[in-house]
């Protein structure tokens, strides 16, 4: 089974170092507004989300995708919602059909989205918190019941 | 190309009401560095010494690092430098959150604010647009209602730096805070902004940040990371923030307890890391970072009922000491109340906190009229500190007094021996009693008391050898003077790089050799600093010129110095009971360590050495 990309929430501090991991690895240049995964910041809650493409099982990206520029792949035996630049048409449709947010327009005709950086997160290495991982999930009905129990028990279930 | 730098700096004329960009010379920036550097080399270029501080002459430099914005670890910073009201000589204050490196995203080094705004204003940053635009709406107004109401007005995604009351009523000791919570806190530099009449700046950039050698710094921040994973660092400060220190100090015997009378708190559990910890707002361990940083010391805190409700960033330990041990307090809530009214009206937490104190003990002596200060103030009343945060920042009634701090305040009622500070400026929580390196690096700090230019009790206390510069081990011994003034010199030199590269000196104390900042430095830049040696050496030429500076404001040798008490009277109780600074020996061999004349004036010899010939106006 291949690895997916895995955000735990709980663990960011909002320190945006994979938005600048993500731009150096694409550009060779720190900028987040270049970066594929963008982290949204709340501070006075103490709330920080790493937002980046889910790599969706029924891409609405691709499906709307008219060049068949987007469309699922597998690289390194992982799941991933690829781009082709060389047929991309530049119709930004995938912008508009994305709910997340995580396809954008790169402002030279094409878009830019998570692509995995080819099976090593540059942004997964960078984090220091794990609050994004590349990981293999367990996603057996099992694996759910223990991680949700996990969860309330590390914040003082039965109280 | 310039890499690591962008080259580009804006220059704000508030008087006129106009802005221009400037390119930097690549000379200038490879001796001036950026940050702290940066900002005394426009200082010291462009500004009299003598010019009134809160006068239209001083002039305002918000500067950039080379690695700030950068994937090196903690590449949050940006420092501000002028002149400083509360010192009278340099003032340079640097703060972490998301705003330096936004500057940098926005396409410059630096900011040089000159002259003063006929009547409120704001700066508005999108890239290469700039405005000055009206703050009327804004002024008076506390740093979160601003700091929400700007980012509607601009941009959500936009980073704030701005003052609060205190600044704008020119409180000696404001602060600019940026992004809500974090403080370029210490010498006042909030009041120079308000004297401006420039409430904030509010900047939003999409540009990037390059690097002279890409694979080789990639490799110099791994390099970094894997280092910085230090229990110590990663486990209590990552955890705790800097707040576990208060029991530790207690420990050490140099907590300063009610105006410095005493170096150990009968508080100190009650006000320490696992009591702060019950407030975190999403349980302990859950902190939040500045930009790139892997520590993420800080927390976000709540108290969620009674007297004093409230939520914000912090306490850290300065905080907890200053506003607690301090002024005697060992209520938590009531501490934590002080901090988040500090950062809602814009106030250093140190010099207010000390301030209280000094009025606290003029108080209990008797030699403040009850007319002046409106009834008895004593130690240990958390809830008068609370009310006379508020009354600082607005210069109401005896705040208006307190505002001026401890040093003015005492010098009022005629005993400027109970202000506990250094050139003017008020100590931070290490008292000077507990070890003689840093004491002597109290006394010979720039910008007056203050314990991040000169961490020699990283070595002293804490035995961190920061990053190999210095040999830790028995000659260490914190109550040794034998070989303190060279390790006090080589960690102010050193210092001055940290303050000027852009990252956070929490995470460069973190790594265990120097050679590793060294490299992230110069694969950022391209430059070679030719070894430990002539890094430090770039370090001391920046040092030297903040000392031209002061001695140019008319600041001598005589200031140097540490309060009577610190030097008089030793603690009877405590780990560090007994021993007292040896300024005088320590001080004439720091001036010849330094290649300063045995008036604290760098010789000719040293300044043509620093290449600093004729650097001074």
């Amino acid at each position: 089974m291949g690895n997916q990309l895995v955000i735990d929430v709980d663990r960011c501090t909002g320190c945006r170092s994979c938005e600048t991991a993500c731009s150096f690895a694409h550009y060779e240049e720190f900028n987040p507004r270049k970066s594929a995964v963008r982290v949204s910041i709340f501070t006075e809650d103490a709330f920080f989300l790493p937002q980046v493409c889910l790599q969706c099982a029924e891409p609405a990206c691709a499906a709307v995708c008219p060049s068949g520029a987007m469309h699922a792949a597998e690289i390194d035996g992982s799941y991933v919602v690829s781009l082709n630049r060389d047929r991309c048409v530049g119709c930004h449709m995938c912008t508009l059909a994305c709910p997340f947010g995580a396809v954008e327009d790169d402002g030279r005709g094409c878009v830019r989205k998570c692509d995995l950086c080819g099976g090593h997160p540059a942004c997964v290495e960078a984090c220091a918190t794990k609050a994004l991982d590349f990981a293999a999930v367990d996603s057996s009905p099992r694996a759910k019941r223990r991680a949700m129990a996990d969860k309330m028990r590390l914040e003082g279930g039965n109280r | 190309m310039m890499a690591g730098w962008i080259g580009r700096l804006l220059r704000v004329d508030l008087a006129a009401g106009t802005t221009r960009t400037e390119s930097i010379d690549t000379a200038v920036l490879e001796r001036a560095i950026g940050g702290r550097g940066l900002g005394i080399h426009y200082l010291l270029s462009e500004v009299d010494p003598t010019v009134d501080p809160l006068g239209p002459h001083n002039k305002l430099v918000f500067a950039t690092g080379p690695l700030t914005a950068t994937s090196a670890p903690a590449s949050s910073r940006y420092t501000l430098v002028t002149k400083s009201p509360l010192t009278g000589g340099i003032a340079n204050s640097n703060s972490g959150g998301y705003f330096g490196a936004e500057l940098k995203f926005a396409g410059y080094d630096a900011i040089i604010v000159e002259n003063t705004s006929p009547r409120p204003v704001y700066l508005w940053i999108d890239d290469d647009r700039v405005e000055i635009r009206d703050a009327g709406d804004l002024w008076g107004r506390a740093v979160s209602d601003t700091t929400e109401l700007l980012l509607a007005e601009t941009d959500e995604e936009a980073k704030v730096a701005c003052i609060g009351p205190a600044g704008e009523n020119l409180v000696r000791f404001a602060a600019v805070m940026n992004d809500g919570g974090r403080a370029a806190g210490r010498s006042g530099v909030g009041a120079v902004m308000g004297s401006k009449r420039l409430k904030a700046i509010v900047v939003r950039g999409s540009g990037g940040v390059r690097v002279a050698d890409p694979a080789g710094f990639q490799a110099a921040v791994r390099a970094a990371r894997e280092e910085f994973k230090d229990p110590f660092m990663s486990i209590t400060v990552g955890e705790y923030g800097t707040s576990d220190v208060v029991e530790f100090a207690d420990e050490v015997g140099l907590l300063p307890t009610r105006n410095f009378q005493q170096g150990t708190f009968e508080g100190a559990a009650a006000i320490g890391g696992t009591a702060v910890s019950r407030y975190n707002l999403k349980g302990v361990g859950k902190t939040k970072a500045c930009f790139g940083c892997p520590l993420a010391c800080g927390r976000v805190t709540q108290v969620k009922s009674g007297p004093f409700k409230g939520r914000g960033e912090g306490p850290e330990y300065e905080t907890l000491g200053s506003l607690g041990a301090v002024c005697g307090v060992d209520d938590v809530e009531a501490i934590m109340k002080s901090n988040y009214i500090c950062n809602e009206m814009g106030l250093d937490t140190i010099s207010a906190g000390v301030t209280i104190a000094c009025a606290m003990e003029l108080s209990e002596r008797g030699l403040v009229p009850e007319s002046d200060s409106g009834g008895p103030l004593g130690f240990g009343d958390g809830a008068a500190v609370v009310e006379l945060l508020e009354k600082i920042a607005r210069r109401e009634g005896f705040g208006d007094s307190l505002a001026e701090g401890s040093y003015r305040l005492a010098e009022r009622y005629g005993h400027p021996e109970l202000s506990m500070t250094v050139k003017k400026q008020e100590f931070p929580n290490y008292d000077p009693r507990g070890g003689q390196g840093f004491a002597l690096g109290y006394a010979t700090s720039n910008r007056g008391a203050c314990h991040i230019r000169q961490e020699v009790h990283c070595v002293e206390f804490f035995g961190i050898s920061l990053l190999g510069i210095v040999e830790t081990g028995e000659n260490l011994d914190r109550f040794a003077v034998e070989g303190k003034a060279e390790v006090a010199k080589k960690i102010q030199d050193f210092y001055c790089m940290i303050d000027s590269s852009g990252i956070c000196n929490f995470i460069v104390i973190g790594m265990p050799d120097v050679r590793v900042f060294i490299d992230l430095m110069e694969k950022a830049t391209g430059l070679s600093f030719g070894g430990e040696a002539g890094f430090l050496a770039a370090g001391e030429r920046i040092f030297n010129q903040e000392r031209l500076f002061n001695l140019g404001a008319g600041l001598t040798a005589a200031d140097d110095t540490l309060p009577k008490r610190m030097l008089e009277t030793p603690f009877t109780a405590g780990a560090s009971k007994g021993n007292l600074p040896r300024l005088d020996i320590l001080l004439p061999q720091y001036y010849e360590a330094r290649g300063w004349d045995t008036h604290g004036r760098p010789t000719e010899a040293k300044l043509a050495a620093l290449d600093l010939e004729g650097a001074t106006r």
